[in-house]
C-alpha cells in the first residue's frame, strides 16, 4: 500500500545531492510530491513529499547508501498527502532591515494575531558580515483583510523595520 | 446558450496556434454566447479563449468589471486581436481555468493597446492597464498555444528589471 512520507534532508551543499537522492527514490519505486529545496548558508536543505510502499525504516534503508556517501542527515515522518488542496495567497508581506534578533518573531506574532496564515516564507541574510541586513518575503492568506495587518505592523515600523504589504489578486483566465 | 467543457492541461489542443476568424456570422454569434456562458459559469474566471473549449479560432472574451476598484473596459469580445503597444512591466499572480489547482507569478506588460474585431466584425481599439491588461495578454497567449506555465517567473525574479524580449 502506497503511503506518504515527508523526507527532510540537510547537509553541506555540494553538486549532485538532488540528482542522487531522487534517482535512488525513482529506482526504489517511489513517487515524489511537492518539495521545497534551497541552499541556506552553506547547507543544502530538502523538504520532499515521497509516496512509497515502504514504511519509514524501509525508506531510510533505501536512502542510506546515498546519505552516507554525501554525508546527509535524513529525517522521515509519516504524513497525509492532501495534494490538490492549494490555498491561494491573497497578501504578500516583504520585510527588510538591519539584521537584529527578534525581527521574525515580532513580525509574525503581529501578523498571526491579526489572522494571517503563512503559506510560504523565505528569508535571506544579505549585506556584509559586520553589517548584515535581513530580508523576508511572506505569501499568506488573510481572512480579515489587509487593513488589520497594516495596523498591526505600524508599531514595528517605528522600530526601524521596513514592512510592505501588497494584495495578491490572482487573475484566472 | 451552453456551458462548454474547458480543456485541461496537458491536452495537446491547448498548444495549437489558432486561426483567424473570417466569417462574422450566426454560428460565430452562437459560439460567443456559449463562450461567455462558460466563462461566467467558471468560479473566478475573468477571461476565456476559444481554444480552451476546443475551438482553435482567434477569439477571446475578457471581463474584469466585477473586480473591485480597478480600471476596466467592461466586457470585451476580442476577435483576431493584436497587441499594438506594450509599456512597462508588472509581475502578478495568475491561474488558468485550463490548469486546476496551480497559480504562479508571471511578468506582463503593465499597459497595452489592443486592436481587434468585435462580434459584428467592426474594428475596435482598447487601452488596458494592470489587471485587465494581464487578463488580455493571458488570453491572447492561448491563441498562440501558450499557457501562463510557459511564462512563470520565480519569486526571486519579482523585481527583475527586464523580462520581455
Amino acid at each position: 500500500m502506497k503511503r506518504w512520507h515527508m523526507l527532510t534532508v540537510v547537509g553541506r551543499d555540494q553538486p549532485g545531492i538532488v540528482a542522487a537522492l531522487t534517482e535512488t527514490l525513482y529506482r526504489g519505486g517511489a513517487n515524489l510530491g511537492e518539495a521545497s529545496m534551497v541552499r541556506l548558508g552553506g547547507n543544502f536543505t530538502i523538504m520532499l513529499m515521497v509516496e512509497a510502499d515502504a514504511d519509514a525504516p524501509g525508506l531510510r534503508r533505501l536512502l542510506e547508501p546515498v546519505t552516507r556517501r554525501l554525508q546527509l542527515h535524513a529525517h522521515i515522518d509519516a504524513i497525509e498527502g492532501r495534494l490538490h488542496e492549494h490555498v491561494e495567497p491573497n497578501v504578500r508581506v516583504v520585510v527588510h532591515g538591519a539584521d537584529r534578533p527578534g525581527i521574525v518573531a515580532q513580525v509574525t506574532a503581529a501578523l498571526a494575531a491579526n489572522g494571517l496564515n503563512i503559506l510560504d516564507l523565505e528569508s535571506d541574510v544579505g549585506g556584509t558580515a559586520d553589517r548584515p541586513i535581513y530580508i523576508m518575503t511572506i505569501d499568506g492568506y488573510t481572512r480579515d483583510g489587509i487593513a488589520a495587518l497594516e495596523r498591526a505592523l505600524e508599531p514595528l515600523r517605528r522600530t526601524g523595520i521596513e514592512a510592505r504589504l501588497t494584495p495578491i489578486d490572482t487573475m484566472v483566465g | 446558450m451552453a456551458v462548454l467543457e474547458i480543456l485541461a492541461y496537458p491536452d495537446a489542443r491547448l498548444k495549437q496556434t489558432s486561426q483567424p476568424v473570417t466569417e462574422f456570422d450566426a454560428d460565430l454569434r452562437r459560439f460567443l454566447a456559449d463562450l461567455e456562458a462558460t466563462m461566467r459559469a467558471a468560479p473566478g474566471g475573468v477571461g476565456l479563449a476559444a481554444p480552451q473549449v476546443g475551438r482553435p479560432q482567434r477569439v477571446v472574451i475578457v471581463d474584469v468589471s466585477g473586480r473591485p476598484d480597478i480600471p476596466h473596459s467592461g466586457r470585451m469580445i476580442l476577435i483576431n486581436p493584436e497587441i499594438t503597444e506594450r509599456e512597462g512591466e508588472a509581475v502578478g499572480r495568475e491561474g488558468c481555468l485550463s490548469v486546476p489547482d496551480y497559480t504562479g507569478n508571471v511578468a506582463r506588460a503593465a499597459r497595452i493597446r489592443v486592436r481587434a474585431r468585435d462580434a459584428a466584425g467592426a474594428r475596435r481599439d482598447y487601452a488596458c492597464e494592470g489587471y485587465e491588461a494581464r487578463a488580455v495578454q493571458h488570453e491572447i497567449d492561448h491563441l498562440d498555444g501558450l499557457l501562463f506555465l510557459d511564462r512563470l517567473v520565480s519569486r526571486r525574479d519579482l523585481f527583475r528589471r527586464k523580462v520581455y524580449k
